[in-house]
């Protein structure tokens, strides 16, 4: 496919921080694309270059092949939701709603029936006479969208639109959001630091970190193979062990050594060689837990720990277990009765095990363990 | 909802309007009072030793019909609009980037824009009489550039009060503009150049909508002193200058007719309390419509 929104080779600073460094990114026509990362990362510059209001220092940015670096806000077919939607407060809903068409020198007929339909749509035909100070959150927010929209822009632009809300609400915008990007069709550029928004939404995700796309793909992409040990921290929830490799088995496989572990085995796509660094990366929930010894399986990795937590969520239950010096973080889905089983309990010893293609290795990255453990994973 | 249906409710009605007696009786003793005994002697009689006389009589308001009168309230009236909207225009810009510089220069600018309060303010406009003197800079300045005749006279009339009402109260205008603009969110202007608008037109229909009651103030703060200028009017001004603030301080200290200064200080007071009122009233009513 073509790239509709080019960014090319896009730097900012900002006295002596890289707000945006070196940024290459081709967003498709019609997607629904994320930039992912922690506040500070640079995903919200990167959305404000669209919109007009920054300008790189360095590098251009595209739409549909124009060069639109240079243009000013007013005259880019691009429109924002702002994180707090910046209704404006005078300006009933109808008005706040029509306020783009107002601007653009619309008939006034069309402007009639083009709002009147958009709040038909939102479904607050109840509230068209109201001031932004008098309807709700999830009002406000359904406004801030029916005024970026009624515009008919090539992208929208959406700074993360779901921070003001409450986890219920935000749920369900969650859905309205998806449902509205299939109807219109737009190009919806979604910035988020919530990494269950951006999976759940979107077409595909950059995630970002200290001004640079740390990696580009679709959701499943990013959580299954993370790249680097910030997005595998940044993205879900992760156990990190400290390995070396010992030796290469097979052709896809090899053998790591972690301090105080029998020999772990692990998929070996990165093609690292003997005596490489690694981090050894496992998802919590790709942990299996069991009072007995596992069935005896091929490239299964296993160890005893003894369990100090049990957090039990319904759905499902999250463990802490020492094993050696190390907390594991493991979920068990249950997808079975659970009174049917014999449960694990506090201080109980356990086999923990995970097959080899559930692991996977990253570089030793030069971020510390510790801010890796601070990321606001979900 | 009511809040008497209860007996705490009560004890706070009761608390409330013990915590309002104390400013109510500050105004009513150095505001209702003084102004009822102002528009109450306007309607007794002067006596020779500049006193008011017994008895009451409708003689001094009658008096205002005097033929002068119409032309120097006319004068007042557009000196000060004109003073108010020349004010307001040049505070507009001023306020706004106040507003939008960075926060250390902030706080100097609005430093620079009070340090005029630190002269006495009879000597900044003697100031502009040295200034405006036809050996004076100023008038040394335009002719040399060619901007004025060398006998042109800068002084002594309507203009001059005007250019030295508008220096005068121009921070008055500034001060409670720049509150508001600070007050405001500018993301909002973002918002409104996001949805197409010009920056002129954001200014126009999304900022100044949002420093509204900032605007209503400082019109306040520039009109209503104006209306009542005396001093400046007096230094810089001729006799065809005269506003009625002149005429009120001629009737006190020069002809020490204490009801006729009342009579026309009652009409003044009168004039300038119409436009307070009603800012007062479209405030209530604008505040009404955000929180019903």
């Amino acid at each position: 496919m073509t790239p509709f929104l080019h960014f090319n080779q896009v730097r900012k600073t900002y006295g002596d921080i890289h707000a945006v460094d070196q940024v290459d990114l081709s967003i498709r026509k019609g997607e629904f694309f994320s930039l992912l990362g922690p506040s500070g990362c640079g995903k919200t510059t990167l959305l404000r270059m669209v919109a007009g209001f920054e300008r790189p220092d360095v590098g251009r940015i595209l739409l549909e092949g124009v060069d639109i670096t240079d243009l000013p806000p007013n005259r880019r077919k691009v429109n924002t939701i702002f994180q707090n939607y910046a209704l404006f407060p005078h300006l009933s809903v109808w008005e706040n709603i029509a306020f783009g068409l107002r601007v653009a020198k619309r008939p006034a007929a069309e402007i009639k029936s083009a709002v009147d339909a958009m709040i038909d749509l939102i479904q607050l035909n109840a509230h068209a006479r109201k001031k932004p100070s008098q309807i709700s959150g999830g009002q406000k927010q359904r406004v801030a969208i029916a005024r970026a929209l009624i515009n008919q822009p090539d992208v929208l632009l959406l700074d993360e639109p779901l921070a003001a809300l409450d986890l219920k609400l935000r749920q369900r915008m969650l859905l309205e959001l998806d449902q509205i990007h299939d109807q219109v069709g737009i190009t919806f550029v979604y910035v988020t630091h919530d990494q269950g928004e951006a999976m759940s939404l979107s077409d595909r995700i950059a995630v970002m970190n200290h001004g640079r796309i740390e990696q580009l793909g679709a959701p499943a992409e990013i959580y299954e193979t993370p790249n680097s040990s910030f997005v595998a921290a940044f993205i879900g929830d992760s156990n990190f062990f400290d390995g070396v490799v010992t030796e290469l088995i097979e052709p896809d496989y090899c053998r790591l050594r972690i301090d105080g572990f029998p020999d772990v085995m692990c998929y070996n796509d990165k093609r690292k060689q003997r005596g490489d660094l690694v981090h050894l990366s496992v998802r919590p929930e790709k942990f299996r837990l069991s009072l007995d010894p596992p069935p005896n399986e091929a490239r299964a990795n296993c160890v005893r720990g003894r369990v100090a937590e049990v957090v039990y969520l319904g759905a499902q239950t999250k463990f802490l277990v020492h094993v050696q010096e190390y907390r594991l973080a493991i979920t068990q889905q249950h997808s079975r009765f659970l009174l049917d089983q014999k449960p694990i309990r506090w201080e109980d010893e356990v086999w923990i095990w995970w097959h080899a293609d559930d692991g996977y290795m990253l570089d030793r990255y030069s971020q510390t363990d510790e801010e890796l453990l601070e990321m606001p994973a979900g | 909802m009511s809040s008497h249906d209860h007996p705490g409710a009560r004890r706070q009605t009761v608390a409330e309007w013990l915590l309002t007696a104390a400013p109510f009786t500050w105004l009513f003793i150095l505001f209702v009072i003084p102004t009822a005994l102002v528009f109450a002697i306007a309607f007794k009689p002067s006596d020779p030793w500049g006193g008011v006389g017994a008895g009451w009589t409708l003689e001094t308001v009658r008096s205002l019909r005097n033929p002068n009168y119409p032309a120097i309230i006319w004068r007042t009236l557009w000196i000060s609009a004109v003073t108010t909207v020349s004010c307001i225009a040049l505070a507009l810009p001023c306020g706004y980037y106040i507003a939008r510089a960075p926060y250390r220069w902030r706080r100097l600018l609005v430093l620079l824009t009070v340090i005029p309060f630190w002269t006495s303010f009879l000597i900044r406009i003697f100031a502009w009489k040295v200034l405006l003197h036809p050996d004076g800079y100023v008038k040394r300045a335009l002719v040399f550039l060619r901007l004025a005749d060398a006998d042109a006279i800068l002084l002594y009339h309507a203009g001059t009060v005007l250019l030295v009402m508008i220096y005068t109260l121009l921070p008055f205008a500034i001060l409670p503009i720049y509150a508001a603009a600070e007050r405001f969110d500018f993301r909002l202007v973002e918002a409104a150049r996001d949805l197409g608008a010009s920056r002129w037109r954001a200014f126009r229909q999304i900022f100044l909508p949002g420093i509204r009651r900032g605007l209503l103030t400082a019109v306040l703060m520039v009109l209503i002193p104006s209306l009542g200028m005396y001093i400046i009017p007096d230094i810089v001004g001729g006799t065809r200058s005269e506003m009625i603030g002149n005429k009120i301080a001629q009737r006190t200290f020069v002809d020490r007719n204490l009801p006729h200064a009342s009579a026309l200080s009652a009409s003044l007071t009168l004039a300038v309390m119409a436009p307070m009122l009603w800012v007062l009233y479209m405030q209530g009513r604008r505040r009404g419509e955000t929180r019903p």
